[in-house]
């Protein structure tokens, strides 16, 4: 294998997994909140379509980025308002998001299809990324980057602050938490939002920094695998990032077997289409198998709080 | 100096009950002071009130002599009054040092609260980890947590709602060392229980209510337990009425050599335990908790599958693989100790929970269909019959009290007349005429011709009910004598694991 098939890969990998990524560290937040939205698919595409009309019509990635959070967290508020003011099943609710969302954005990309944009450039001058192996390191647009650092802040946000250590608690025990004074409800709101701006985010992806143009369900499941990834990755975002990474990876792998790459092709690119859901389903076996050492999950997730005493 | 709390005249209205009607009392610094009554005499709502959770419709609060009015609980811990509540408020899957930040008012950085934390451990022998999980703590452990969260805020009015119902008697000890401690040191307690032995140990004065109303203010070391008890009831508390002259008849349960495996990290099993039950026979198992109790009553009621068939008959018959709806058919019912969760579904109705246990032996189902009159009728039979305090058996099991609850599930099982009965803990957390009226009830089914098991850690229950007792430890059972032939110095060597044959 020559270094440049090398780093192709690589770059392939990283931008496959970016978007997996982002939105599963929202999604983490959210069911570490004790909250169950299973509407990511349909967030991000909302996020996708606004994020591609943004860079249509001004050219201006960043605000289209910016945009299409907004998008993802005005969209997240509507499975908000129904889960948690009006307590309905967060199952049932993520699920009409969902649709909601793969409709909406159908809707409004109309006319849309086969307009190209351009992508969004690498983050760091040209000049840092000459040597093949520095484009490894430097060559990556601002949401790469962005990804990473959503990783560590996560991580400080739940292990090292106050308000992460109320948001664990809340999804843990919502009666306690609201007995010694917590606002579980406004809690899982925020939780929720963040959910929304980042499944945004990860939507304005594919217009952004994969395919420059808007096609109808262009996620692909790709939300689906994020919210399998949370389990996958036990609750944790360190974990969560190797999983993202090892799902791009196979993703990536389906891509070149569909292409005829090679050794590749002796495994049908179905079978690797389905590799991220084997590997979800095999860890959750695991899991409950070593059920001595907590699952880790939130255990009040998915359930509706109604403070009733 | 001033007493440091002083009540008087609260008054407390709920729709269609007067939860306290002009209560007054005072508690003096360094006083560990008892306030004692049944279930629904009002303790409750007067604590709550204390602690600022409600507020009183009338009267004075007084604390060290200045009028109060406490309008959260907030306030309260401004004030120096600390709460441990009986049912504890925490986080299984947080650590316990996370767990005590949350409950504090004011942000202290993690690593000064760690220190603090360590220090009232110290002072007062409350040894924790402060980063141990709380999920991997026993619940005397979780105990633990809860008054070191109290003590970090220098309280000098300490509440303690029923602290015992769930500890062992060894970490009872220790609980009542530290509050002993912090008594010496001036700090008053306001011990809620109705554990008149427990009382008698510990408190310097005790208050007693009744129907929302102080009966009484007496210093319980000069009182019997038993005068304490009728104070709080109201009536001369009924002894158990064992007919004379009873005999046992057939046996009606044998247990031959059952063994059980582990299950858990803080499971005990049993190992070759044998004892037969005659019809009319009321045998006592005693042991300290954690002993193999829950391993034994699994095993009789089928819940832990078991290896041998000749393991365990009932009336000759060996039942030892079936399953519990195999052995309730053949006349085996049990009660286990945990009464909401595993005795009973919270959130189904009585009637439904009837129908879990009762179906078969009732006729509640027909071809696979629920006869919802019968479970109806016979769940009526039962909250009338035992005098539970339900809105009818459409209420969920869950919206009772404890002891109701107990109530209920005690009559649900004794009135199948099941022909052997195996309960674990029957009076657990219910108050002393609740329990004598299980206790009779109890009797009066053996007297009927039913063989039972008791298995308990409290020994004067042992001993006014048992005709026969055996002694649990690490898994292993005593023989069986009868009561009489105890004393209770002989029991507790037992329990303690010091048997007759091996001391000699």
């Amino acid at each position: 294998m020559t270094l440049e098939l090398a780093i192709a890969i690589i770059v392939t990998v990283v931008g496959a997994s970016t978007p997996i990524l982002i939105a599963a560290l929202g999604e983490l937040v959210v069911e570490k909140s004790g909250v169950l939205n299973l509407g990511v698919e349909g967030m991000m595409l909302v996020g996708a379509i606004t994020g591609f009309v943004v860079v249509f019509t001004t050219g201006n990635h960043y605000l289209a980025i910016l945009l299409a959070a907004g998008a993802g967290v005005a969209t997240s508020m509507i499975f908000g308002f129904l889960t948690l003011s009006l307590s309905a099943n967060q199952t049932a609710t993520g699920l009409a998001l969902t649709i909601f969302g793969t409709g909406f954005s159908a809707l409004a990309g109309q006319g849309y299809s086969a307009r190209p944009v351009t992508l969004l450039g690498p983050l760091f001058p040209s000049e840092l990324a000459t040597h093949p192996i520095w484009r490894v390191l430097f060559g990556y647009s601002a949401l790469v980057y962005f990804s990473f650092a959503m990783v560590l802040a996560v991580w400080w946000f739940l292990k090292k602050t106050r308000a992460g250590l109320i948001l664990r608690a809340v999804g843990e025990n919502d009666h306690s938490a609201h007995s010694i004074g917590y606002s579980v409800v406004a809690v899982r709101y925020g939780a929720v939002a963040f959910g929304g701006a980042m499944a945004g985010i990860a939507g304005a992806c594919f217009p952004l920094l994969l395919t420059p143009q808007w096609a109808e369900r262009m996620t692909a499941g790709r939300g689906w695998i994020a919210v399998a990834l949370v389990v996958f990755a036990s609750w944790k975002p360190f974990r969560l990032l190797a999983g993202a990474y090892l799902f791009g990876l196979v993703m990536t792998m389906e891509l070149y077997a569909k292409a005829g790459g090679g050794p590749l092709s002796a495994i049908p690119a179905e079978l690797w289409a389905a590799m991220p859901y084997l590997a979800t389903v095999v860890v959750l076996v695991l899991i409950s198998i070593r059920r001595d050492a907590s699952s880790n999950a939130p255990a009040c997730l998915g359930r509706p709080f109604l403070p009733s005493n | 100096m001033p007493n440091r709390l002083e009540l008087s005249g609260i008054t407390k209205q709920f729709p269609g009950v007067l939860a306290n009607d002009h209560v007054s009392f005072a508690v003096k610094p360094g006083e560990i002071h008892a306030l004692l009554g049944e279930n629904g005499a009002g303790k409750s709502t007067l604590v709550k009130m204390i602690y600022g959770i409600m507020q009183p419709d009338g009267g004075e609060i007084r604390w060290n002599g200045e009028p109060v009015v406490v309008p959260n609980p907030k306030a309260a811990r401004r004030l120096g009054i600390g709460m441990v509540f009986q049912h504890f408020s925490l986080f299984e899957a947080l650590t316990v040092l996370e767990n005590i930040a949350l409950g504090m008012d004011a942000k202290i950085p993690s690593r000064e609260l760690e220190a603090r934390i360590r220090e009232v451990m110290q002072t007062y022998g409350l040894l924790l980890d402060p980063h141990r999980t709380v999920a991997t703590l026993s619940v005397g452990e979780r105990q633990r947590i809860e008054i070191v969260r109290a003590l970090l805020l220098n309280p000098k009015l300490l509440i303690m709602d029923e602290p015992t119902s769930v500890l062992t008697p060894q970490e009872v000890d220790q609980l009542f060392t530290v509050l002993r401690q912090l008594a010496s040191e001036g700090c008053s307690i306001l011990y809620i229980s109705h554990k008149l032995h427990e009382i008698k140990a510990l408190c310097d004065t005790a208050t007693i209510l009744r129907g929302g109303k102080l009966v009484d203010t007496c210093d319980p070391k000069a009182e019997t337990s038993r005068s304490m008890a009728e104070k709080m009831i109201g009536t001369g508390l009924k002894d158990i009425i064992k007919p004379e002259g009873r005999r046992f008849g057939e046996p009606k349960l044998v247990v031959n050599g059952l063994t059980t495996r582990k299950t858990g990290d803080f499971d005990v099993p049993v190992a070759d335990v044998s004892f037969t039950v005659r019809s009319g026979e009321i045998l006592g198992i005693a042991g300290v908790a954690g002993n193999g109790q829950n391993a034994l009553l699994d095993a009789l009621s089928g819940e832990l599958k078991g290896e041998e068939r000749e393991a365990i008959s009932i009336d000759g018959r060996a039942i030892g693989l079936m399953d519990t709806t195999e052995r309730r058919r053949h006349g085996l019912c049990a009660v286990p100790e945990e009464r909401n969760g595993h005795a009973a579904v919270g959130d189904f109705s009585l009637s439904d929970n009837s129908v879990l246990t009762a179906r078969d032996r009732l006729g509640m189902v027909v071809l696979g269909l629920i006869n919802s009159g019968a479970a109806k009728t016979y769940t009526g039979k039962v909250i009338a019959d035992f005098a539970v305090k339900a809105l009818g058996p459409a209420a969920t099991a869950g919206s009772l009290s404890g002891g109701n609850l107990q109530k209920y599930i005690m009559g649900r099982e004794i009135l199948q007349k099941p022909t052997v009965l195996v309960v674990s803990q029957p009076t657990w957390g219910v108050d002393a005429g609740a329990a004598a009226a299980i206790h009779q009830a109890l009797v009066d089914l053996a007297t009927a011709g039913s063989a039972i098991v008791v298995i308990s850690q409290d020994l004067d229950e042992l001993r006014a009910l048992s005709d026969t007792l055996a002694v649990i430890n690490m898994g292993r059972l005593s023989a069986s004598r009868p009561i009489g032939d105890f004393s209770v110095e002989e029991i507790g060597l037992l329990m303690g694991g010091v048997h007759g044959e091996e001391a000699a």
